[in-house]
């Protein structure tokens, strides 16, 4: 009977540890990509990565084209910054960021729609590689790549492989595990072959014969789509994975995918991997093939209070709440609306914002579900341990952080968290264990650095 | 069986004495000798052990201070010149004079003078609301009013204000140990000197934007337009990054600086009221 049912039902591959699954909502999976006019202005943040800020190279009053660079990078972990459209520099100054801080951004009021010349507009396939694996790496650069899964980390950093590893294995994330987001499955979808061809172009970069892309098994659309594409390519496979969050981290996605586990504090090329998101893979096509400047994305816009909840492809710079309008304007019983997912994303202090290349969706959520229910005290249940996918202590380094024990907090590997925030979702008494340990987590990365600078 | 009993006993004895000379002689070989002094300190020091001295407590500060040829930069917030007094008569030195000095909070931001524009919900701790965003009006330099200063005060100086939404200090009460200043992430609380009953000049604000996107986010901001500088006849009044600040060193509380604010942001505490200009501020954080 055993064996009958195993092959009845289909074993998913997952990772092993922790994990919760939380309800999907994925209310717009059916909804195609619409592609939102340009607004009248836009305001470009010169930090939409992780890194140093870009430096601005326009100046006030300056007439720029669509694809121009505005903003050039600065020192190694950075990233370029192109204008999103074509038009005149309004200003450049500080404006509140998805944070409420200000920071520095260049606004840019829009005449017309005139892009570079270098930047090929038009939208059929390009399949034929013909750059070099040095080329594809410099194009990324020049192109102002990041990562797109939410990181934003400079994609060209990620496509070299530093002197002493190694890399084997290519692994494309199109887990999509936020619950709400649909933009990743959107794009499998949509621009397949554009992807696939994304994908191929990573693979030259980093000389590497095997690619696995992991979509959960909740796209099956997503999944017969690309398995009947990649037939073309050889070596790219297609791995359907059991829905589970937090599986879009890499070190999850790795283990799941490979079954090799990322060493504490190590990173995905540590077993010789490299992990790229599906919209990464899509805007690497763009750029190499197509030369145009990541200065568009798409933007999931959700919630069940939202009239038109729908994927849109926004310019960079677009006002979210430009967004909201589109998705037919902002619910009367509001209580909060996120930027990201809504197991990861930060609750937005204003919507006078505008998209970056890291706004994978904008979820609206109405008052009665939004406020946070009241701290009860912690029992040590152990719920938080039995979710963490990390394999941590969340109850524990949450309060070590809380009481400012830095140096304990690190010895209990509180660096190792990725924020996913399973531990709060499950917690019983609704402790904000996730708010205390990113204080944690920051303070003692910060305090790392300073004894490495010492 | 009674010789069991007195062989027993003999046993024991010799081994308790036994035992005895040799815990003398080790006692005499690794004695530890303390200055005495530091016990009469310590329990000259109010015990709060609060770190306001910048030691570990009041024993580290008491080994510290015996150790110390002069008291020249040590100084108990705490106990004040009392309390420095008598150490100086228990180690024979020279007190030297320390002005007292009292937290002041520098943020002016209730909810009628900053329009509130988002709402916090998350743990409530200013470090963490301070991690996650700019803060519940458009200011982010001002309080965020979760009170970390209020539960770091060890003298129940502080509360919080449930009208205002901010920390108050009371003067009688605040020992200028600086738990509080260490406590705030947007370090609003200041250590000023403590003038005669308590009157104070200073600056309510840290709003380092320019004026124009500062007024917005707070009706009472200091918008950086260096009025007070120019009146100020102590130079006891600065500007940097858009924010002036008045140095309690200088100030000889003239009071010629608040009349030419523009926007309210200097406050003037503790003075009779002038007839000709009610002193409106005041009452704001008199309290």
């Amino acid at each position: 009977l055993g064996n009958n049912l195993k092959r009845t039902i289909k074993v998913f591959k997952t990772f092993p540890k922790g994990g919760i699954h939380p309800p999907e909502n994925k209310l717009t999976a059916a909804k195609p990509t619409v592609i939102l006019p340009v607004p009248a202005q836009v305001t470009v943040p010169v930090s939409q990565h992780i890194g140093a800020p870009a430096t601005p190279v326009v100046e006030k009053g300056a007439v720029v084209r669509a694809g121009q660079l505005i903003a050039q990078a600065k020192g190694f972990v950075s990233a370029n910054i192109h204008s999103p459209v074509s038009g005149k520099v309004s200003k450049i100054d500080t404006v509140a960021d998805t944070t409420g801080y200000k920071q520095t951004a260049i606004v840019i009021d829009v005449e017309g729609d005139d892009w570079v010349e270098t930047v090929d507009r038009s939208s059929g396939l390009v399949k034929e590689i013909t750059l070099t694996r040095e080329q594809i790496i410099e194009r990324c650069q020049l192109c102002g790549l990041v990562g797109l899964g939410g990181a934003t980390f400079p994609t060209h950093i990620k496509l070299t492989v530093p002197a002493g590893k190694t890399c084997d294995t290519v692994i494309i994330n199109g887990v999509e595990c936020e619950p709400y987001l649909t933009s990743d499955h959107r794009l499998m979808l949509e621009k397949g072959a554009e992807v696939l061809t994304g994908v191929e172009i990573i693979r030259k970069a980093l000389g590497v014969g095997r690619v696995i892309i992991g979509i959960e098994a909740n796209k099956p659309d997503a999944i017969s789509n690309l398995t009947e594409l990649a037939r073309e390519f050889e070596g790219i496979t297609v791995q359907p994975l059991k829905v589970k969050y937090p599986q879009g981290g890499e070190k999850q996605l790795i283990k799941a995918c490979t079954g090799r586990e990322v060493p504490s504090g190590g990173l995905p090329l540590d077993v010789g991997v490299v992990v790229q998101n599906i919209g990464t893979a899509f805007a690497v096509y763009e750029a190499v093939q197509k030369n145009k400047p990541l200065v568009e994305r798409v933007v999931t816009v959700t919630g069940k209070s939202v009239k038109n909840p729908g994927n849109f492809r926004v310019r960079i710079g677009t006002p979210v709440s430009a967004l909201i309008e589109a998705a037919g304007g902002m619910p009367d019983d509001t209580g909060k609306v996120v930027n990201g997912g809504p197991m990861m994303g930060k609750a937005l202090a204003v919507t006078d914002i505008p998209v970056t290349k890291g706004t994978s969706g904008i979820i609206i959520f109405p008052a009665d579900v939004s406020k946070r229910a009241e701290v009860l005290p912690c029992i040590r249940c152990g719920k938080c341990s039995s979710a963490c996918a990390m394999g941590l202590e969340p109850w524990l380094i949450s309060v070590l952080a809380q009481k400012g024990m830095f140096e304990k907090a690190e010895q209990e590997k509180i660096t190792d968290c990725m924020e996913c925030g399973a531990c709060a979702y499950t917690c019983p008494a609704k402790r904000p264990l996730l708010d205390y340990i990113r204080l944690g987590k920051s303070t003692v990365i910060r305090m790392a650095r300073e004894r490495i600078t010492k | 069986m009674s010789s069991t009993v007195l062989l027993t006993i003999a046993m024991l004895s010799a081994l308790g004495l036994l035992a005895a000379v040799i815990l003398y002689f080790v006692a005499q070989k690794f004695k530890v000798i303390e200055d005495p002094r530091i016990d009469l300190v310590t329990e000259a020091l109010p015990g709060a052990n609060c770190g306001g001295c910048g030691y570990t407590g009041c024993r580290a500060f008491a080994e510290t201070l015996v150790k110390s040829t002069s008291f020249e930069g040590l100084n108990c917030p705490v106990g004040g010149a009392d309390t420095m007094g008598k150490v100086a008569v228990i180690l024979d030195r020279q007190p030297v004079a320390v002005e007292p000095k009292v937290a002041v909070v520098r943020c002016n931001g209730t909810p009628d003078n900053a329009m509130r524009t988002s709402y916090y919900d998350g743990a409530v701790s200013c470090r963490v609301a301070h991690s996650l965003y700019g803060g519940q009006t458009g200011c982010q330099f001002g309080c965020l009013g979760c009170g970390d200063c209020v539960a770091a005060c060890k003298f129940d100086a502080m509360y919080m204000d449930p009208v205002t939404e901010l920390p108050v200090i009371l003067d009688d009460k605040c020992v200028a140990c600086g738990a509080c200043v260490k406590a705030c992430p947007r370090s609003i609380i200041e250590l000023r000197k403590r003038n005669k009953k308590d009157r104070k000049i200073f600056i309510s604000c840290v709003n380092k934007d320019k004026g124009g996107p500062a007024r917005k986010a707070c009706k009472v901001a200091c918008i950086g337009c260096g009025k007070c500088l120019k009146v100020c006849p102590y130079e006891a009044i600065t500007m940097e990054n858009n924010l002036a600040f008045i140095d309690s060193t200088k100030c000889k509380l003239c009071r010629k600086c608040a009349p030419e604010c523009p926007t309210g942001a200097i406050l003037e505490i503790g003075f009779p009221v002038k007839e000709a200009r009610p002193a409106e501020p005041a009452d704001v954080s008199a309290s």
